[in-house]
């Protein structure tokens, strides 16, 4: 048996050829698997307990082609269909486009701490559903809410004022854009303060919004994100590998043949939707847009080839399951879901920064 | 044929002028070394010809005007190493020097088996395979600059501008990347634009070196002709001593103003020559 020894300067053997982030799928199933597992536990539990078995089939007898009978009860039925599979939609939905935007934010602007609500998204919405609840004609009879139109316009408003701001002085640096997003936020939070000590019996409505929480009548705010949910998820998706070529900065990218600009626009435009159909069914829910794509990029690095699907697919699993906590912890009431993704994440990521030696 | 030529090009920065008409012409598969004092100008003749800013006057790129390609095209045909690259850290080796293939994969698209080959080999000339899945930031700063340099090898561009690639490294790491730099320049032939500090580094380097100076081409030609004593103290504002090295090449050597030490024959002055005397 010979030993050949590779020496510098030498052609390097190619053999099974360099592998990217994209065609690493261990870690897509494993939070794949992680998803399934939290939302069926999450269908499963509540004040009444369904059986896993029965649900299981009962839900594969929705499949085309597959007749079943699950022989679960009416009742038990319309509480699957009715009440616990609409929240638990919901609850991945609505994680999966606040972490899936949180990654893209931070790639844009090149900056970790940067999260969904970061230009203007969180305080834009907060009027918005302010405004909706202190001032809003009563929309029971209404086909739609009043309530999440006007968070979601709030906050596409706070964005866009933000950028328009940003690009106003003429430079184009993403320190500019961030501080108008500061700039717009403090001035859209100043009116909100001020319309809620106007309408102060409004206080509590306001203050239970702000917290987040997720509730469903049906399966009609599921209806209402998922378009949103779909079209940035593509755009999202679609843009991880130049988020990559964004990540050594502007000037870089540039001479690597990518108009840095426009790229930004476009990613940031979808992520601000995704955060708006996000926040207009559920409040504002923290930390999700942090907490996830950092405890990926701590675990399988940077690349968003890999960061972007995972963060969305983990993103959904970590929201379902914070639901289920702020729904079964202290039952029959229900904690804000906004305090559980805190409460929850912040020591979790405590224990993720401690055990990983690699900074991000 | 010339590779790159820019008939009187001015840039300003902020209203201040830092190129003033500068006209170059650098023959394809040549090693140009930029050298300059602080200011002169030497980054930003780079970037006006890498297109990262605004310029006056024409960059002509072989028989095409620069300004009429697209960032993309651009891509291909000019490659930059600028003299602080940002080294995203989380980023392994391979996706790094993948980023290089961006000029030649469609804007939304995927790269194929032909970039991934071609970033296979780019590792392999240099060296780079056995850390391939490395992060960034666990490599040390030679290997850090080989990735970097791997980088702007995987755009496959005939141009290499490379801005003082030997800041911060030991005197073996400048002397290996610019041998590497070197022996790609002849296995691709490439035509390789260096700024330069070190002024003996550039003389071994480059066989043409420009001397800049307030924006403009102060001095050009052979490394013989442009590092003389003369020239170095009257750009550069050194008192340095040009001597022989007997392997060939040229070393420069500052001086303390006034010290005479080392080299009795060393043509000092008048006025020191007086004061020593």
């Amino acid at each position: 048996m010979t030993v050949t020894e590779h020496r510098p300067g030498q052609a390097a053997p190619v053999g099974p050829g360099p592998r990217p982030a994209r065609l690493r799928a261990g870690p897509l199933l494993a939070a794949g698997a992680g998803l399934a597992g939290a939302a069926l536990v999450a269908v499963l539990v509540g004040p009444v307990r369904l059986a896993p078995g029965a649900v299981l089939v009962e839900l594969a007898g929705r499949l085309p082609l597959v007749h079943t009978h699950s022989g679960l009860s009416q009742q038990e039925t319309a509480i699957l269909w009715e009440l616990r599979l609409p929240r638990v939609v919901l609850g991945g939905l609505v994680g999966a486009m606040l972490a899936l935007a949180g990654a893209a934010y931070q790639g844009v602007f090149r900056n970790p701490l940067a999260d969904p609500y970061l230009l203007g998204a969180a305080a834009g919405a907060g009027l918005g559903a302010t405004l909706a609840i202190a001032y809003g004609p009563d929309t029971a009879a209404w086909p739609v809410d009043l309530l999440p139109m006007a968070a979601f316009a709030g906050a596409v408003a706070g964005v866009g004022a933000a950028y328009a701001l940003g690009r106003s002085g003429g430079t184009r640096s993403t320190t500019t854009l961030i501080l108008s997003g500061v700039a717009v936020a403090a001035f859209l939070t100043a009116i909100q303060t001020y319309v809620q000590q106007r309408q102060s019996e409004t206080l509590r409505e306001v203050y239970g919004w702000i917290l987040g929480r997720l509730t469903t009548t049906g399966w009609r705010e599921v209806a209402l994100v998922l378009p949103y949910a779909i079209a940035s998820t593509v755009v999202i998706l679609l843009h991880r590998r130049l988020l990559d070529v964004l990540a050594v900065g502007d000037d870089e990218a540039r001479s690597l043949g990518v108009r840095a600009a426009r790229v930004r626009l476009v990613v940031v435009a979808a992520a601000t939707l995704a955060t708006a159909a996000a926040v207009a069914v559920s409040g504002l829910i923290g930390f999700v847009g942090i907490i996830v794509p950092h405890t990926i990029r701590l675990l399988v690095g940077s690349s968003h080839r890999l960061l972007a699907p995972l963060s969305l697919v983990a993103g959904a699993a970590f929201l379902i399951l914070a639901d289920l906590a702020a729904r079964t912890v202290m039952a029959p009431a229900e904690l804000p879901i906004g305090v559980v993704t805190a409460f929850v994440g912040a020591p979790f990521f405590a224990l993720v920064l401690r055990g990983s030696r690699q900074v991000p | 044929m010339t590779a790159v030529e820019l008939k009187r090009v001015s840039v300003a920065l902020d209203g201040r002028p830092v190129l003033r008409e500068l006209s170059l012409r650098i023959p394809g598969g040549s090693r140009l070394g930029l050298i300059g004092p602080n200011g002169s100008g030497k980054t930003t003749l780079l970037r006006a010809i890498a297109g990262l800013v605004g310029h006056q006057g024409e960059i002509r790129l072989g028989a095409t005007a620069a300004a009429s390609l697209s960032r993309q095209e651009l891509a291909r045909r000019i490659a930059l190493v600028p003299q602080n690259p940002s080294v995203p850290a989380g980023f392994t080796v391979t996706d790094y020097v993948l980023l290089g293939r961006n000029p030649w994969i469609p804007h939304l698209g995927t790269e194929s088996r032909r970039d991934l080959e071609i970033v296979g080999s780019v590792l392999g000339q240099l060296d780079l395979t056995g850390l391939a899945a490395r992060r960034l930031d666990s490599l040390s700063g030679g290997e850090r600059q080989r990735a970097v340099l791997a980088r702007a090898l995987a755009q496959q561009a005939p141009v290499l501008l490379l801005d003082e690639p030997t800041t911060g490294l030991d005197v073996g790491h400048q002397q290996q990347v610019l041998e590497l730099v070197d022996s790609l320049r002849d296995d691709l032939e490439l035509t390789v634009v260096s700024a330069m500090h070190d002024l003996t580094l550039a003389g071994q380097f480059a066989d043409h070196l420009v001397l800049l100076d307030g924006g403009r081409v102060a001095a050009a030609g052979p490394a013989r002709a442009v590092l003389t004593e003369r020239v170095i103290s009257q750009h550069y504002h050194a008192s340095v001593r040009v001597l022989e090295d007997p392997g060939g090449g040229i070393v420069v050597i500052p001086v303390r103003p006034g010290s005479r030490a080392g080299d009795p024959g060393a043509p000092a002055r008048p006025a020191e020559r007086q004061v020593a005397t």
